[in-house]
């Protein structure tokens, strides 16, 4: 039996999979819920991840989200400049945020429009360069419609399977996208052609809903289910320890 | 103690910055970033600049009082509001250039110019649009494996301007929270270095602060000191101070309209540090 839980508790334990059997790394969630994801994950089936405090030191303990002065273990300090050795030299899957995604996995947290002239400046490139063409990166779209994803990205931050392709085997040898991971469903890109494919829909989210929120040809397989459940240990972890004041419910409100 | 006097004042780092000139200024975001030296930019003539920032409102402000005409950048953000209004308005109108970097790139152009290298190679850029984006930047081939790798260019700079916790008068700096940033590599890759700090302390009393290990800046690579309390506000400077938040809504709000910048620029920009002080204060 697992009790009832909501849309964004099913996208906290969805983060959290994606970095089951990753081994000893940095499990670098960006964001409100991929941070309660991975938190969760490190609470229970990897305790062996090491996770940041969101600021310069990587912790051992399960520190809650969003709590002023919480309690802290440190066991390493990673300023910048080393969480750039950490990139640099691989031990790292990290959850971008993607303004647009298209269907290789190419993502825009730049700008919109034009490269030498943007309609609408975002980020900038960020680390996003870095961190697709040295560690694994998964993305996080908190909200799913045709403009987040999209049939081509305006300026590709990220890289994707079709640019990773174009790189070779060896240029591209450290580049991973294992997962996107929205408010709708779970995505991956474990097709031929690389290009993204449907992997589980969210309770309450039909395939058709999905489809009709993705601005390109999805693959979609016949059997094809629905995200896995929260456990009852799994919710207990979230409500009780790892996101008390319920910030996960603003970021993907229950539909 | 044997160490020089380096004392400046704000008007006199401004005095050494000419129109054109290639600034690079240290901190991250909206954290320890040299703010009195960057008001005192603002009130002088100095225009045409090109910042090479981790970018926070320093971009911001000096975009939007027209001092800037190019930007090096990975980011530019006020980090509890993830977007800098006054550099998305300049960079959509036109009004700036920019050279898009990623983080890391922007670590390797540093390091090259502090070591006096041309460039430092990086497997970060294949295959990703900042290839597209810098026409001039180049791939070499490893000499050893044959691998194809991104040429990071020196990012050399005119005058770097950072601020730090405490300092000596001789420009010895030390940083007292938990990240020392990048300073000081920009430091190193800078012809003339500017550092405003906190307080400025006896060299003996850098042990009562902090350890060994918070001295990040040697005097060597510091031509001026500049002890301006409070100096970073309104980012964040702990543990001597959080970011005002408050204050930094309020800077964020006068993207909005000419008015309320012009409102915002006559009540703290155009007048002293110290008159901005008391009124932040007050």
């Amino acid at each position: 039996m697992t009790a009832a839980f909501t849309r964004a508790e099913q996208c906290c334990v969805a983060v959290a999979e994606t970095f089951r059997g990753n081994g000893e790394i940095l499990a670098n969630p960006i964001g409100t819920i991929p941070m309660i994801g991975g938190r969760l994950a490190k609470a229970t089936f990897a305790p062996e991840i090491v996770m940041t405090d969101g600021e310069a030191c990587l912790i051992e303990n399960v520190m809650p989200v969003g709590v002023a002065d919480a309690e802290r273990v440190v066991g390493a300090w990673n300023p910048y400049r080393a969480m750039f050795d950490i990139v640099w030299n691989g031990p790292r899957h990290v959850m971008m945020g993607a303004t647009q995604i298209d269907r290789f996995g190419n993502q825009n947290i730049a700008m919109l429009g034009a490269l030498d002239a943007p309609k609408v400046q975002l980020l900038g490139f960020r680390g996003a360069p870095g961190n697709t063409i040295n560690n694994r990166t998964s993305y996080w779209v908190p909200s799913q419609s045709p403009k987040s994803f999209v049939a081509g990205v305006d300026v590709a931050s990220g890289i994707g399977y079709d640019k990773a392709a174009a790189l070779g085997q060896r240029a591209a040898r450290f580049h991973c996208l294992p997962r996107v991971i929205s408010n709708l469903g779970v995505f991956d890109f474990e097709t031929p052609d690389g290009t993204m494919r449907l992997r589980s829909f969210h309770s309450g989210v039909t395939v058709d809903d999905i489809t009709a929120a993705t601005g390109f040809e999805l693959v979609v397989p016949d059997d094809v289910g629905e995200t896995r459940a929260p456990t009852e240990d799994e919710l207990r972890w979230i409500r009780d320890v790892i996101d008390p004041n319920g910030m996960r419910e603003q970021e993907v409100p229950n539909p | 103690m044997g160490v020089p006097d380096k004392r400046v004042s704000l008007d006199e780092i401004v005095g050494e910055i000419r129109d054109g000139m290639t600034v690079g200024i240290g901190g991250w975001g909206s954290r320890r970033k040299p703010m009195a030296i960057v008001r005192a930019l603002l009130r002088s003539d100095v225009k045409d600049l090109h910042l090479v920032s981790y970018g926070g409102p320093d971009v911001g402000l000096l975009c939007r009082a027209g001092k800037v005409r190019h930007i090096s950048y990975a980011f530019v953000s006020l980090d509890s509001i993830p977007l800098e209004p006054h550099f998305r308005n300049a960079r959509q109108s036109g009004a700036v250039t920019a050279t898009e970097l990623d983080e890391g790139m922007f670590l390797l152009g540093l390091q090259a110019a502090a070591w006096r290298l041309p460039y430092l190679p990086t497997r970060v850029g294949l295959g990703s649009d900042i290839l597209a984006a810098n026409p001039d930047l180049r791939t070499v081939e490893c000499p050893y494996s044959g691998d194809t790798l991104v040429a990071m260019p020196a990012l050399e700079l005119d005058v770097a301007l950072v601020h730090m916790h405490r300092g000596d008068q001789g420009g010895n700096g030390q940083y007292l929270n938990v990240d020392p940033y990048f300073d000081d590599l920009m430091c190193m890759a800078a012809k003339r270095r500017f550092m405003s700090v906190e307080r400025i302390i006896p060299t003996e009393q850098f042990a009562n602060e902090g350890p060994v290990q918070s001295l990040k800046i040697s005097r060597l690579f510091v031509d001026g000191v500049v002890e301006t309390p409070n100096g970073a506000h309104f980012t964040e400077c702990p543990p001597d101070y959080a970011r005002d938040e408050a204050f930094q809504r309020e800077y964020a709000a006068t993207a909005k309209s000419d008015e309320v910048w012009d409102e915002f620029r006559a009540k703290y920009l155009d007048v002293s540090e110290s008159d901005y002080q008391l009124r932040v204060a007050s």
